[in-house]
Order: C-alpha cells, then sequence, then structure tokens
C-alpha cells in the first residue's frame, strides 16, 4: 500500500514538473520543443517563437493565412501576384479549387515537413502548375512535350511573380549583346534626395558638413578621440549628422536621453527603407518577430567559427562610427559567411571589378561586390518620390534567383547570358568563374514566335 | 387569453419582424435589377476611360503609351487592366458579387468562357446585338444568378490594339461590334 502510494506521489511530483517546464518554454523565447517538424529555411530564423505564425491559440486556417499575409502581402501586391486569392475565389474557378485551394498559402507551402518541402517552401508535387495549365499547348505549340516541372525553369515561369521575366521583355532584349554597354551598377540617391522623405529629420539636421568642433554638447559623452575622428570622415558629417542624431532619444516625457548603443530604431529615423529591408529580410527577422538577434550559429548556411556568436544589426556589418559601405559590401558579409559560393568570390572575375574600384583603377559603380548582387542599389517608389536605395532584404531578389536578372545582371550582362548563368547551379556554386554550362530555352521560343509572326507579315527576324 | 395564444402570437411576431417582411413581401433588390445597376456604371467608367484617357492622350494627343506592361514602360493601364484591377479590388473586400471581362476571342486565353452558362450568354450577346443574358448557375456549392453584358468597341484604340495584338484570335473587329462580355454573378438561394 505505502509502495503504491510512493509511486502515486512520484508521478504527481513528475507530471507537475514537466508541467512547469513546459509552461516554462511556452513562455521563454525558445519553443522550439514544440515544434512538430523542422521548418523551412525561410522560417526557422523565427522558429523559437510559435506566435510568429500561431499568432491565437484559439484560431484556425484564417489565424495562419493572416500571418503568411501580414509578412508576405506587400511583396506580392508590388510584383503583380499572377494568381491572387482573388482569382480563385471568383465563381467560375470554382472547379480550380477541387484541385488546388489556391486561396489558402498553406495550400502549397505547408511548415513543418522538410521532407516533403521543395525549391520556394513548397510542399506539393511538381505537377500543380499541369492541373490548371494542361492544355497550353493549344496555344503555344512551342510547349508541346515539355515536362510538367519545366514550367518554372529560370528564365521561365513563376507561380506568383511574374514582373522580373516576360515575354515582350524577352523580345526587347533578344539581340543584346553580353558585357557590350556601360558596365555600371545604379547610382545611390543622393542626401539632398533622401531628405525629400517627410520623416527625414531636415529641421533638426540640416544638409551641411560638420565637424569635431558642432560636437561641444556630445563631447562630454564621447570619451574616445578616434571616434570622433571616425566620424569625421562620414558621409553622416558630410550630410550634417551629428552624434545626438543617433545617440539621443526623446521620451514622451520630454526628456531626452543619451543611448550608448543606438539600433536600427536610431537609424530608420533617415534610412526607414533600409531597415525596413533588413528586418524583412534574414539578417533582422528576429528582430522583427521580436526575438533575440541572429547570430551566424544559427545560420544554416556554413558560417566562419569566429564570428558564430556576432549578434546581427545595422552596425555588425556597417561598423558604428565608421559606415564604411565598402566594408560592408564585401568585407563584412566575408567575415561570417562561410560556403563555397562566398569563399569562391575572391577568385571571381566579379572580384577583380571590385579590387579595380576600390583600388582606383576603375570608375566609381564598376565593381561588383557581394552586395552588389545580394543588396543591390534599386528603385523604389517611397511616398512621391523615385528613389535609388540599397535593398537590404537579400532574399528579395532570390525568391526566384532571376528576379536578380533585371535588377543586377542586367546592369552589365545580356540578357541570355543572365538566365542561362542563374539556371547553372554549379556556377553560382563557384561563384561565377566561367561560363554557364546550361542553357535555358526561353529566349529561342521567343524567337521562333517572332520568325513565326514576321514570316506570316512578310517580314524577317 | 391562454398562455398558448400568447405564445403563438409572440414567436410569430418576433419571425416576422426578423424577417423584416412584416407586409408578406420579400424586401431587398432583385439580382436583375441590382446586376443591371452594377453594369451601368462599369459600362460608364470603362467607357470614359477608353475614351477620355486612352483615346485622347494616347491615341489622339500621343502625350503617353498605353501598354501592357505599364509599369515598365510608364505607360497607362489598358482598358482591359483597368477593368481586371477593379475587379480584383472588389473581390479583395470579399463584396457579395463578382465580375469578369470575358470574351470568345480573347488575347488571354484564360478569359475565353469555361462554364456552359458563359458560352451560351457570350454566343447569345454576340449574336444578338443590343440584349443581355440572364441565366442561374451552380459554382461549386453556390448558385448565382448570372447576368451577361455586351461589351462593345467604343473607340478606335479597341479596335487597333485588338486586331493588330499578336496573340489575338481576331483581327476584324470594326467599331461598335461586341467584343466580349461583362460577367456579373450574385450568389442566391436554392
Amino acid at each position: 500500500m505505502t509502495s503504491k502510494k510512493a509511486t502515486w506521489i512520484y508521478w504527481l511530483i513528475f507530471t507537475a514538473l514537466l508541467l512547469i517546464y513546459f509552461i516554462y518554454k511556452l513562455s521563454s523565447d525558445d519553443q522550439k520543443i514544440f515544434s512538430p517538424g523542422e521548418m523551412t529555411h525561410g522560417h526557422h530564423q523565427i522558429e523559437m517563437s510559435c506566435a510568429s505564425c500561431h499568432t491565437d491559440a484559439f484560431g484556425g486556417g484564417e489565424v495562419l493565412q493572416s500571418a503568411c499575409i501580414n509578412c508576405h502581402g506587400d511583396e506580392l501586391k508590388s510584383v503583380d501576384d499572377s494568381h491572387p486569392k482573388s482569382k480563385f475565389t471568383n465563381p467560375r474557378n470554382a472547379s480550380r479549387i477541387k484541385e488546388l485551394d489556391a486561396r489558402q498559402c498553406v495550400t502549397c507551402h505547408s511548415e513543418h515537413k522538410t521532407d516533403i518541402t521543395g525549391e520556394m517552401g513548397v510542399t506539393l508535387p511538381e505537377d500543380f502548375c499541369f492541373k490548371c495549365h494542361q492544355d497550353i499547348a493549344e496555344d503555344r505549340p512551342t510547349h508541346k512535350g515539355m515536362a510538367f516541372n519545366t514550367c518554372a525553369s529560370s528564365g521561365c515561369h513563376n507561380y506568383h511573380d511574374n514582373s522580373a521575366l516576360y515575354e515582350d521583355f524577352i523580345e526587347k532584349h533578344i539581340a543584346d549583346v553580353n558585357l557590350s554597354g556601360e558596365l555600371k551598377n545604379k547610382t545611390r540617391s543622393t542626401v539632398a534626395e533622401l531628405t525629400l522623405l517627410s520623416h527625414y529629420p531636415i529641421g533638426e539636421y540640416p544638409v551641411k558638413k560638420l565637424t569635431h568642433s558642432d560636437l561641444t554638447n556630445s563631447m562630454s559623452i564621447i570619451s574616445d578621440d578616434n571616434i570622433v575622428h571616425e566620424w569625421e570622415t562620414t558621409a553622416h558629417a558630410a550630410a550634417g549628422v551629428s552624434c545626438k542624431a543617433c545617440h539621443e532619444q526623446k521620451l514622451e516625457s520630454d526628456k531626452i536621453i543619451w543611448i550608448q548603443k543606438p539600433t536600427e530604431q536610431s537609424c530608420k529615423s533617415c534610412h526607414s527603407s533600409e531597415v525596413a529591408g533588413f528586418l524583412d529580410g534574414k539578417h533582422g527577422m528576429r528582430i522583427k518577430a521580436g526575438l533575440a538577434p541572429m547570430t551566424p550559429s544559427d545560420a544554416r548556411q556554413t558560417m566562419r567559427a569566429t564570428s558564430h556568436s556576432n549578434e546581427l544589426s545595422c552596425v555588425s556589418c556597417h561598423s558604428a562610427h565608421k559606415f564604411d559601405i565598402k566594408h560592408a559590401a564585401v568585407d563584412a558579409c566575408l567575415g561570417c559567411h562561410d560556403d563555397t559560393h562566398s569563399k569562391s568570390y575572391k577568385q571571381s572575375p566579379h572580384f577583380g571589378t571590385w579590387h579595380k574600384e576600390t583600388t582606383g583603377q576603375a570608375a566609381k559603380n564598376t565593381g561588383v561586390s557581394c552586395a552588389s548582387c545580394h543588396m543591390p542599389a534599386v528603385i523604389k517608389d517611397i511616398e512621391d518620390h523615385k528613389l535609388v536605395l540599397v535593398e537590404h532584404n537579400q532574399s528579395l531578389n532570390l525568391r526566384p534567383n532571376e528576379k536578380m536578372i533585371r535588377s543586377v545582371c542586367m546592369n552589365c550582362h545580356s540578357l541570355g547570358f543572365s538566365i542561362d548563368s542563374l539556371a547553372d547551379k554549379l556556377l553560382i556554386k563557384n561563384n561565377f568563374i566561367g561560363k554557364p554550362s546550361v542553357h535555358v530555352k526561353s529566349i529561342d521560343m521567343v524567337k521562333d514566335r517572332l520568325s513565326k509572326r514576321n514570316k506570316k507579315h512578310g517580314g524577317g527576324l | 387569453m391562454d398562455i398558448k395564444k400568447i405564445y403563438f402570437l409572440a414567436i410569430t411576431g418576433l419571425a416576422t419582424v426578423l424577417s423584416g417582411c412584416s407586409d408578406g413581401k420579400v424586401t431587398g433588390i432583385e439580382p436583375k435589377a441590382m446586376t443591371d445597376a452594377l453594369f451601368s456604371v462599369m459600362e460608364a467608367d470603362r467607357t470614359v476611360y477608353t475614351k477620355l484617357i486612352i483615346g485622347r492622350l494616347a491615341k489622339k494627343e500621343k502625350v503617353i503609351k498605353a501598354s501592357e506592361h505599364w509599369k515598365d514602360e510608364k505607360a497607362l493601364v489598358l482598358p482591359a487592366q483597368m477593368f481586371r484591377y477593379g475587379a480584383e479590388r472588389v473581390a479583395e473586400k470579399g463584396a457579395n458579387f463578382n465580375y469578369s471581362l470575358l470574351s470568345l476571342w480573347p488575347i488571354n486565353q484564360q478569359n475565353k468562357p469555361k462554364t456552359p452558362v458563359e458560352k451560351e450568354g457570350l454566343k447569345f450577346i454576340a449574336d444578338n446585338p443590343g440584349q443581355n443574358f440572364y441565366s442561374e448557375e451552380k459554382l461549386g456549392d453556390t448558385n448565382y444568378f448570372t447576368a451577361i453584358y455586351p461589351d462593345i468597341g467604343v473607340a478606335n484604340a479597341c479596335i487597333s490594339c485588338h486586331n493588330n495584338h499578336k496573340d489575338t484570335p481576331r483581327t476584324d473587329f470594326k467599331l461598335g461590334e461586341v467584343m466580349g462580355g461583362v460577367v456579373i454573378r450574385v450568389p442566391v438561394k436554392d
């Protein structure tokens, strides 16, 4: 009897401890123990917080759908999503919903299922295009006999984003010759253009060059003269941005406090677009989710052991006070990234152009750094202005990678060369040392259609 | 008055109030009146955009292009795109009706008739100029009142663009002809 009683007591204690442990984990920053399976490469950074996606414990599918749209909705809108939800809520497509209920993101992108997750986080078998477009060869004879899994080959079609390449664009660039035009990255907007944005504190920080003599109020706090010297060489000093622009914060009580280590919250006062991109990308998405910053040790890509504990923030790449964009464009990346693609960069022709630019042997913006491709200067529509700003969401032009063709590759290369290069996985791995060994037929198919059309109208190609 | 009678009167009175049918008639707008009214607005806006914006600025004054790739080419949105974007916004807002622009001769093959009612209706409005087509159909689990109205080529811009487009299945449209149909669907009870 005593033994039985003891068993019950042990069982109760064990259950209570287990319950306390689960409650503790549920309220902690690491809730991975509750995950029913590993998450995709796009979400694993935030997997320790169930509430990032499961925003309401009592909701159904609509809760998950709303979480998807909350993070990805704006991007889908900006690229004129080819398969918006409204296409499937249209009653005339009711029969298609039985084949593919594309009203819900999770129909195609189901999380916690790495064993069936393909490229772009798709968890459906590869024949999903076929379900609705199986008769495509009737309209496009060039597509006759093509395999069902070739639709999304680089340079062809995508389910959501077809803004990068389309037939008329390809037709326009059929005759382009590789490396024949001006080889140049886009020139970033000037400070004067940046100040046009409504949030820019132009009243407090008018654009005028500052020196250490303008820092009288802050000098008593700054203990290191080297910091002031570094600041004096930056674009910040040239643009009238003093210490207090980043280090001071006004509280609700109007009291002004000094922040020793400013975060992205300070940076966004002037660089809102850049900070928004950082928070949307893999470097900053944890901060956006209210979690501790990402560290290289948490990455799935190979990272240098010496960098494993570095927390990612604006200054982890831009270095506080120096804000050297050349450092941020290459050395900061290679300080952490240690995969084959990254390690091959310094042997690549791209690095050759960067070396020439940074050593004064070539003109400004002619060098290709890591950032030229992964964080390129792109045209952005902000408020009523068109600005050329650096896109800090490094995933944006990789979903899918042909989005890089227009914003990056075609600054120097022809369309055909770019399409083939980005379809060549080995070439990507060795950081484009050599020429593409695969050929995507999209340009040939457009040529074929154009030729037939011209023959019909009595002309030539 | 006994208790049963009081209960009966109370329940029937409440039911009448809740149903909004105090005089025995169904209140609200008939589906046909609703789709006719919707189409009159759609047709007016579509004609104004085609004539006053595309026809005037792109074709006559030639101060700006109209292009399917309007974002890339910094051009005006085509009238058919304008119509589709509007329809998508309405759908996003969860409106209790849905509309599309379809044709027997579409440039985008996704816009050819698909349901039996669409096929019958688009043929009817093409064969009977000036007439609309009304029907009911069950799509998925829902019954719809479906109205199909003729979409007329009201400006030379419509005719020349469609006749000369590389993907057009028809090249002999004339001004004033039926080029397609506006399909409006309203869900109805069985």
